[in-house]
């Protein structure tokens, strides 16, 4: 049996690894792909969750699955329209550095 | 240590050190965008392992298959040789923002050593297509009309957002 606190403890450092990319990148792609990592941990602590408590043969728990796919499903929107935004933005800035677009910056 | 934790160390290293290399990798976009692909394909590995076995194959259709697949495609789209910026104005602020990441990181793991329970015996069919199905399709039935609507904002918002003008 797998030991779930070194899965949970596992999504944490991804997902710590994907806060670090994507405060410290400036690729706004790589910026994206950090956050999909962050949603990939974030899956990761779902599915580890729901195998500690499955419930029984005749009535399973299955929140954490259904949850995963929710999120898998926000994660290709996401990532849809983010990917839209890079176009946009390469159109006219001519650059995917995210220093580029610092108007709103305080 | 049976096989299978032997298996779930050996993908939560392959996932970590990919994750890295992303993150790590400043000169090429392509080789940031496989190392993602590696992540995602050991964390199916994990999922296959924690009995969510439709997840798993999902999980790689949909990241491994589809969503880097589109970042790929933007890449080349956009013709990205390398990300070669010049330094930033703000290095202090995100090596604060490392160590900070890191310190709670290490808080975290501290608590979580042994305070979870062991996992129990799978019940029959846990996480096969058939019981997730009748999850979705019973109990979620909104949730799955939610996510249907979601989608088809996200494709008239992709659309509109990478089009040329809007005429």
């Amino acid at each position: 049996m797998l030991p779930l606190d070194h899965v949970i403890g596992l999504s944490a450092i991804l997902f710590v690894l994907g806060v670090i990319g994507a405060v410290t990148r400036r690729n706004l792609i790589v910026i994206l792909m950090s956050i999909e990592l962050m949603l990939n941990a974030v899956n990761l602590a779902f599915v580890g969750f729901n195998r500690a408590w499955p419930g029984s043969s005749a009535a399973p728990q299955l929140d954490g699955q259904v949850f995963v796919l929710v999120v898998i499903c926000v994660a290709a929107a996401e990532v849809a329209v983010g990917l839209g935004i890079v176009i946009a933005m390469f159109r006219n800035r001519d650059s995917v550095n995210i220093e580029e677009v610092s108007l709103l910056k305080w | 240590m049976s096989a299978s934790v032997m298996l779930f160390y050996a993908f939560s290293i392959m996932a970590v050190i990919s994750a890295l290399g992303m993150i790590l990798n400043v000169r090429n976009t392509v080789a940031a965008a496989m190392s993602l692909v590696v992540t995602m394909v050991a964390l199916a590995g994990i999922y296959v392992l924690l009995g969510a076995h439709l997840i798993a194959v999902i999980q790689i259709i949909v990241y491994a298959g589809a969503i880097v697949v589109l970042f790929l495609f933007v890449v080349m789209l956009l013709n990205l040789r390398s990300d070669e910026f010049a330094p930033s104005r703000q290095r202090w602020l995100k090596i604060f923002a490392t160590a900070l990441g890191v310190v709670v990181l290490a808080q975290l793991l501290r608590l979580l050593e042994g305070s979870l329970p062991v996992t129990p015996p799978l019940p029959e069919g846990y996480g096969g297509y058939r019981q997730l199905g009748i999850a979705l399709y019973t109990d979620y039935i909104l949730v799955v009309e939610m996510v249907a609507l979601l989608l088809l904002a996200a494709i008239v918002g992709a659309l509109i957002l990478a089009k040329r003008k809007i005429d």
